[in-house]
């Protein structure tokens, strides 16, 4: 067992390696010129001349790759050109706003799913199980940004019980932080709520079937105890290792949601920079993204290794 | 807490325990439960009168379209960025409602008799946010930062600009190559904004992420994609016209959002409201609406000569068809559809109602059956050619308005949404037949012609480059007399609107929407939001 | 929308479940048999076919041209003559709904058909192979699968070239690794399983075990992940499209129509209402086709 959770650490390595490059490499597909893109409406000469000197455009790739990996390695993840700060304040600065985020977006997501997929398994193809699967699927078919703009008109417009948008850090006020992350947290959530819906159902249905739940049932146990006690601790675990998982995407992933609420988060950071061709930023915070992702994955696989060791062989 | 009296810790809580909860407090633990909770309270009310009176009245918060980019005069790119300069960084001069021009850092200009020197008297008593004194070292500091600085946007707009001279601690002496019409309008704008220069030589690399000016409000925070914080400067010069302790400006890119954060009372004012949403908002009574031309225009960049593309095209390759182009459309329907009558017809770099608007060439009138002519003495009665769209909803709008209005007369256009960073490199490169593209504008006419027509200039995109106009567009730049440069303009727009490489289409409007206790905003055309005399009654 | 499509990462979770399948009589036609007795999933069929008959048929079908414009009436509510009313520049939503399904139908099965077209036979080759083989694909699954999906997909559309077609690949293509770590966990369970073992000693060959005894039970993760997969293509078309990477205006996709339509949620809410249902219904109904099919394929599940 030792031998294989090595192997999987040793194994992060070449996976934060290749994200490198591949990040690195993506970039040069998007078309475009970046030091023309950042030399903004004016188009000075001068500026577009300074900023590609100053990206090493005009160097071969690998080289400029060296450049940027030998930098990495030494905590430096270069400078936004386009507002003149440097890439790792801009990872802290964002870090716990993403993260708080996250964290609330997947409880959102688990107190949602979870029981949906449950009452959609026990109660199959009954009235309950298509309701729960239009609740859940509503959240995962319906644009988000549609969704956050219509819950802003309500909440916060006609309402009044919730701030439209902008984020307020928890040191400076921690009820208006708290309320000024309800909407982009269920937003969030509602969609990733109906990916564990359709997996907690799937899972549910698996173990429903199975020799020991059969036998409890036999055993004369009451369903309901059956189904939350036997049953849900055997389908969890696959659930938690989703989230697990779901929760390193969320990092990144929450682009247009960020958007519409104005949640200064990583995703919108990076799409930002992406159309700003702020290369800087881009490759800085889709390396830190990924590794955090890489971990998390690989958390969730030492844990589901634990508990099945069917895997093992 | 058992050094108070029981009675006065516990008696005001009386008030606040519910009749249900009355009988706790009969209980062993209730008087310290009490004095735990009163306190509690009291610290909360403290915190939330404490929030609420910061966060009320004395904090005046804006709505940005967009995200800023960086905060050194010398160096920033962007529009929007200009809107947050107008609250951190005086310059030497501004302009006002009709675009004159009017001191501000400096108090009063000459030239010399040849029109190469231009002497400047500056304002005393003046301080940076960091208390350095702001003279004519300083000036000069700046103007040279401006031409020197490695990446300085700033270095084209100054390019006349040889040397700068201090003739005493308050005056300076700006020496040109050749006389240079434009120089006091480009003063108004960022490369007339004056840096503290013991900051920037402090920070040369970082100086942007700090930005240490002398305008009403100084730099305190900024956090990318959310906010820029700006404080009241205790010292500055004009301190009775600023009436707020504190400005945020919040990017929030969608409309819709940005009018529902000021709707929910999160922001006192945003920007570029769209324009399907003025006549609700009128409609309702709760909000001001302000509404001002632009100083830019929308306009069809055509490739006439940047690459060989121009003469693979009929469009780029034969004036007539642009003409019937020009003449299959219909700007009154245009502003109408697209911008809800938000918006000015145009044909020109400036708008009609501008002192340099050519009178010599008015805007057409649509004329199918003559477009139609056109194309057939062209030889050519269906071309068809791509039309490079941004993608905002906006632009895409207008395309397929202009798509459908040039159909009826012949016309077969494909729209090609372009994301904006790949648009501007097709354009450089000339891989374009025909580019919708806006420009934000300048106040003197000059920075909305001279890079677009004077041959190999930057902005240049229709490959446009005649020793005539190159001729004609030098001449304006050297002459200072109004009357005189009108008439320049004249000749200008009678070869080039011949030609037309852009065909103008409208000017759009600066749509703003602001707090109706909001007292004092000031309408200027470049579209920035001056905060002197502004004031929440 | 990056999210969904990385949502559906489930690793190795997804419980292996294994089927033990009889390869004997007509399994195809059981398994459909199976299917018919299934009420969500017929109604999930119908509404597929019904979508997949208005876009075939959308010329004859819709009441006016898409891309017609007119002046006169524009943001017109729902009415007689235009039932779902009109967009920004007077033109039918109704009949952009109708041609909308052509491009959104094919975002969806398009890509997840290249996305299982090139993850299936990767996944079965890793878990399958194992050693260096795997060490190598599951690492670049891995790599790949922590890029933020949209980005993945911006880049590459980007480099493609702007169009329909090329998004499409962009996004089969960049939810190909999903598809590659779910068919090689469910292999890697399922390989070490009696029945192979079996197959093995009667000296089968292996492209005929990966194929005949692993590949069946591989199917049912997939087939819940591909009806998941849909709704994030249908939407990241949407995506693709605002950055002027799909379908060009005016041609409609019901992605585009509701970016549009996003700015006129004050005043023209059934620009968006919609083109909304129709998304939501397309992927309500392929997900109880797929819960139907998932079911309907395991022989555990009666």
């Amino acid at each position: 067992m030792l031998s294989y959770f090595i192997k999987r650490l040793a194994a992060v390595i070449p996976t934060v390696f290749f994200v490198s490059v591949m990040i690195f490499s993506l970039q040069q597909l998007l078309p475009g010129d970046p030091a023309v893109i950042l030399a903004g409406e004016d188009q000075d000469q001068n500026t577009v001349a300074y900023l590609r000197e100053k990206m090493h455009l005009d160097e071969p790739l690998p080289v400029r790759y060296g450049y940027w990996i030998s930098g990495v390695m030494r905590g430096d993840f270069g400078e936004s050109l386009r507002i003149q700060q440097p890439v790792r304040q801009l990872i802290l600065d964002k870090l716990p706003v993403t993260l708080q985020l996250a964290a609330m977006a997947m409880m959102v997501a688990l107190l949602i799913g979870i029981p949906a997929g449950i009452v959609s398994a026990v109660a199959k193809d009954s009235a309950w199980d298509y309701l729960a699967n239009i609740f859940a699927l509503w959240g995962l078919s319906t644009p988000n940004f549609w969704l956050g703009i219509l819950m802003i008109l309500l909440f916060s417009v006609t309402l009044g019980w919730l701030p439209a948008s902008g984020y307020v850090s928890p040191g400076e006020d921690l009820k208006e932080n708290l309320l000024s992350m309800i909407m982009p947290a269920f937003v969030l959530g509602n969609a990733i709520a109906a990916v564990l819906m359709r997996h907690t159902r799937s899972a549910m249905l698996q173990v429903l079937n199975a020799d020991y739940v059969r036998t409890a049932r036999a055993k004369g146990l009451k369903e309901n105890k059956v189904v939350l006690k036997h049953a849900l601790r055997n389908a969890i675990m696959p659930i938690i290792t989703l989230g697990a998982l779901e929760f390193g995407t969320l990092l990144s992933g929450a682009v247009l949601r960020e958007q519409v609420f104005s949640i200064p988060g990583f995703g919108k950071l990076i799409v930002d920079a992406v159309f700003n061709r702020d290369y800087a930023v881009v490759q800085g915070v889709v390396l830190f993204t990924s590794t955090v992702y890489i971990v998390l994955n690989l958390l969730a696989d030492m844990a589901y290794f634990l508990v099945n060791p069917r895997l093992r062989g | 807490m058992s050094i108070l009296p029981r009675r006065l810790v516990a008696a005001p809580i009386d008030l606040s325990v519910p009749p249900w909860r009355a009988t706790s407090r009969t209980s062993r633990g209730a008087p310290l439960i009490a004095s735990i909770s009163v306190v509690a309270a009291a610290l909360l009310l403290f915190i939330v009168s404490f929030i609420s009176f910061s966060a009320s009245a004395q904090t005046l918060r804006i709505g940005l379209a967009e995200d800023p980019d960086v905060l050194d005069p010398t160096l920033a790119r962007s529009f929007v960025g200009r809107i947050v300069f107008a609250g951190l960084c005086d310059k030497l001069f501004d302009i006002d409602e009709k675009l004159g021009i009017v001191p501000q850092l400096a108090l009063s200009h000459q030239w010399s008799a040849d029109n190469k020197v231009l002497t400047l008297k500056l304002r005393p008593g003046v301080t940076f946010h960091d208390g350095e004194k702001f003279n004519a070292a300083a000036v000069k500091f700046n103007l040279e930062r401006h031409k020197n600085l490695p990446g300085s946007s700033r270095r084209g707009e100054l390019l006349p600009l040889t040397s700068v001279e201090v003739v005493d601690e308050m005056t300076v002496k700006l020496i040109l190559s050749a006389p240079f019409s434009p120089l006091l309008t480009v003063l108004t704008d960022r490369a007339g904004m004056m840096v503290s220069p013991k900051a920037a030589q402090a920070n040369p690399d970082s100086f942007g992420s700090k930005p240490v000016c002398s305008g009403p409000f100084k730099f305190a925070e900024r956090v990318a994609q959310d906010r820029i914080v700006l404080e009241r400067y205790a010292n500055y010069w004009d301190k009775s016209a600023i009436h707020f302790d504190k400005i945020i400006y919040q990017p929030i890119i969608d409309s819709t959002v940005r009018l529902a954060n000021l709707r929910a009372g999160q922001l006192d004012f945003i920007e570029r409201v769209a324009s399907n949403d003025i006549s609700g908002l009128k409609a309702e009574k709760k909000f001001n609406v302000a509404s001002i031309t632009e100083l830019g225009y929308q306009g069809i960049t055509i490739n006439t000569g940047k690459s060989d593309m121009a003469q693979k095209n009929p469009l780029g390759r034969d004036a007539r068809v642009r003409e019937a182009l020009e003449l299959s459309l219909d700007r009154g329907g245009i502003v109408q559809v697209a911008a809800d009558g938000e918006g000015e017809v145009g044909n020109q770099w400036v708008a009609p109602g501008s002192t340099y608007y050519a009178k010599n060439v008015p805007v057409p009138k649509r004329n199918i059956a003559r477009a139609k002519a056109l194309l057939k003495e062209a030889g050519i009665p269906n071309p068809s050619f791509t039309l490079m769209t941004p993608t905002t909803s906006d632009g895409q709008k207008v395309a397929q308005i202009i798509q459908a209005m040039a159909k009826e007369a012949g016309f077969d256009i494909k729209i090609q949404a372009t994301e904006f960073a790949t648009s501007l490199n097709l354009a450089d490169k000339g891989q374009f037949e025909a580019y919708l593209l806006n420009w934000s504008g300048r106040a003197d006419p000059d920075g909305n012609i001279f890079s677009f027509y004077a041959c190999k200039q930057p902005l240049n995109y229709p490959g446009y480059c005649k020793p005539e106009v190159d001729a004609l567009l030098n001449k304006s730049r050297s002459t200072l007399d109004v009357a005189q440069r009108s008439k320049i303009f004249e000749q200008i727009a009678a070869e080039v609107l011949k030609d037309r490489p852009i065909v103008y289409v409208y000017h759009r409007h600066w749509l703003w929407a602001y707090n109706k206790k909001l007292a004092g905003l000031r309408t200027i055309p470049d579209g920035l939001i001056r905060v002197q005399g502004l004031k929440m009654n | 929308m990056n999210s969904r499509a990385h949502s559906t990462v489930s690793g190795p979770l997804n419980g292996a479940t294994v089927v033990t399948a009889s390869h004997s009589d007509a399994p195809g036609r059981r398994a459909w048999r199976r299917l018919v007795r299934r009420r969500g999933a017929m109604l999930g069929l119908g509404f597929v076919i019904l979508f997949i008959i208005i876009a075939i048929f959308a010329p004859w079908l819709a009441p006016q041209d898409p891309v017609e414009t007119s002046w006169s009436a524009i943001r017109k509510a729902p009415s007689a003559a235009h039932w779902f009313g009109t967009d920004e520049l007077g033109r039918d939503v109704l009949s952009r709904v109708m041609w909308g399904a052509r491009a959104s139908l094919l975002a969806g099965l398009v890509s997840v058909s290249i996305s299982m077209a090139l993850g299936v036979p990767i996944g079965l080759l890793a878990g399958y192979a194992g050693g260096w083989t795997d060490g190598i694909i599951s690492r670049l699954t891995d790599s790949a699968l922590a890029l933020p999906f949209l980005i993945l997909a911006i880049a590459l559309a980007a480099f493609l070239g702007p169009s329909l077609i090329n998004a499409m690949i962009a996004i089969g293509v960049s939810a190909t690794p999903i598809f590659i770590r779910l068919t090689r966990a469910q292999v890697l369970a399922v390989k070490v399983e009696d029945f192979i073992e079996a197959a093995r000693a009667v000296g089968n060959p292996h492209w005929r075990i990966a194929l005949r005894h692993v590949l069946p039970n591989v199917l049912p993760p997939l087939i819940v992940q591909s009806t998941l997969a849909i709704a994030a293509a249908i939407i990241a078309e949407a995506s693709l499209s605002f950055l002027g990477l799909g379908q060009q205006p005016p041609a409609p996709s019901w992605g585009s129509m509701l970016n549009t339509a996003k700015n006129y949620v004050d005043n023209a809410p059934w620009m968006a209402i919609w083109p909304g249902l129709a998304i939501f219904l397309l992927v309500l109904s392929f997900n109880l086709l797929g819960d139907g099919l998932r079911d309907a394929l395991d022989p555990r599940h009666k």
